[in-house]
């Protein structure tokens, strides 16, 4: 149970380092130790699964910031909003997180899982039957690819169409164009 | 507790989508959210002293109903962390758009954009 | 212009083939081990990040066009919806039918019945839209930079052109 608090604690200020720094690539690189913070996590959760996925991930992600950013530090901006939306911003935010810890003590204490007490509940499902209906021994992969895999087919139509826009947005013929006009 | 820090998390992110005018910090402060979020959802699923949900030969089936974590909330967060580096991508290639644009990633002095 | 030092390159040429290897590995063995499409197709990508980061982007432009990952990210999505449309060749009108494990429990391909074939089709979607849109980024980053530099206005200036 301790190695959660000291994890979420590297966390905590690898957060406050990120949003409170001035340079971008230093910000940058505290989002990246927080990446490594959230696997680890995963992996102390029992959840191999996505700890493998989030560490890979994570590097990708790393190097799509830094070659966007990398070049870009010339115009150094720093400071916040106008003083009056920024008092108004952080009160809205305080307020937000004031009332939202009252509600995480309505939940059940962290260890016990709602599903183990709830009968016939879609968890216990999956867990007592998954291998005999797919015949696959991850009962992760068979959730994903059998019992739900309408979710599956809709987040590859999401990948694909977030991908093709962003090749859109930045191949060469309509750079051209936008340039031309702007200068 | 952990669930407080989580959600301690989450709102360092959402304070500084809200406050910050530098683009990329923006973009930062919604990658921090995205973490938060995920490690909640895969919290809730946990049981202490469990196993990971994956069948091993010679386990017995009652046991191990009775002392597997929650697999569901770890396949709906295995979509949607590949979906947020896709919508990452997309973010920062409109950033660089605009930057080339406006010269700037500066949000206060990109004119034609403020109402 | 291309790449980085010898060491690098020396390196990179020992590794590249072990992170293939583990990627493939991962997609294969996803019913039965951690891992599975999105990881193993993520550690491919990666495989090709590291050629283009090491050897300069000529040298991964040989061997896999953008083009042709394109064509390669289609095949894969059209695979996976053809895995779904299966289940009613197969069976009876049910979408997305675990028809191969149903029908013949016996027959062991790896062990899961479809869920291997669209591990594949997934691997291949998220191996190519990823290494397309790093390939797009670094192509876009390195004009710009170019250009950058030869107009060197400050932004002020160019505001009020």
């Amino acid at each position: 149970m301790t190695i959660f608090y000291i994890l979420f604690l590297f966390m905590l200020v690898a957060a406050i380092i990120a949003v409170e720094t001035k340079k971008l690539l230093g910000s940058v690189i505290c989002i990246g130790a927080i990446g490594f913070g959230v696997s680890l996590m995963f992996l102390f959760l029992r959840a191999p699964d996505i700890a493998i996925t989030q560490i890979v991930v994570e590097i990708l992600g790393l190097i799509i910031l830094i070659r966007a950013t990398i070049a870009r530090d010339l115009t150094f901006i720093s400071g916040d909003r106008e003083f009056f939306g920024v008092v108004v911003s952080v009160v809205i935010v305080l307020v937000i997180f004031l009332a939202g810890v009252h509600i995480f003590e309505t939940l059940p204490e962290f260890g016990t899982p709602i599903f183990a007490e709830t009968t016939g509940s879609a968890s216990q499902t999956y867990i007592s039957e998954g291998f005999q209906k797919t015949g696959a021994a991850n009962i992760v992969s068979a959730v994903i690819l059998d019992f739900r895999a309408y979710d599956t087919l809709g987040e590859t139509t999401i990948l694909f169409t977030s991908i093709l826009g962003a090749t859109v947005l930045l191949r060469k013929k309509s750079r051209k164009l936008l340039g031309e006009v702007d200068a | 507790m952990l669930y407080a820090l989580c959600f301690l998390m989450f709102t360092i992110g959402l304070y500084c989508t809200v406050v910050k005018k530098n683009m990329v910090k923006i973009v930062i402060g919604i990658v921090i959210m995205e973490y938060a979020v995920n490690l909640f959802l895969i919290m809730l699923g946990y049981r202490i002293g469990g196993v990971a949900p994956i069948v091993v030969e010679g386990h017995v089936l009652g046991n191990f109903v009775d002392s597997s974590v929650d697999p569901l909330p770890q396949a709906l967060v295995l979509t949607a962390i590949v979906i947020s580096l896709g919508s990452l991508a997309l973010i920062i290639s409109i950033c660089v758009r605009t930057y080339e644009k406006y010269g700037t990633f500066d949000i206060t002095q990109i004119r034609r954009l403020k109402g | 212009m291309s790449g980085m030092t010898i060491i690098v390159k020396t390196i990179c040429n020992w590794v590249k083939v072990l992170i293939l290897l583990f990627g493939l590995y991962i997609i294969l063995f996803g019913h039965a081990t951690p891992g599975g499409g999105f990881a193993g197709g993520v550690i491919l990508a990666g495989t090709y990040v590291l050629i283009m980061l090491a050897f300069g982007r000529e040298a991964v432009e040989k061997n896999l066009s953008p083009s042709l990952a394109g064509k390669l990210l289609s095949v894969g999505a059209a695979s996976f919806g053809l895995i779904a449309l299966a289940g009613f060749l197969f069976g009876r009108d049910k979408f997305l039918w675990n028809f191969i494990y149903q029908k013949w429990p016996d027959f062991k391909f790896l062990g899961g019945g479809t869920i291997d074939l669209a591990e594949f089709a997934i691997g291949l979607v998220v191996t190519m839209s990823l290494y397309l849109v790093i390939f797009t980024i670094s192509v876009y980053c390195r004009d710009f930079k170019c250009r950058d530099k030869q107009c060197d206005i400050p932004v002020k200036e160019r505001e009020q052109n």
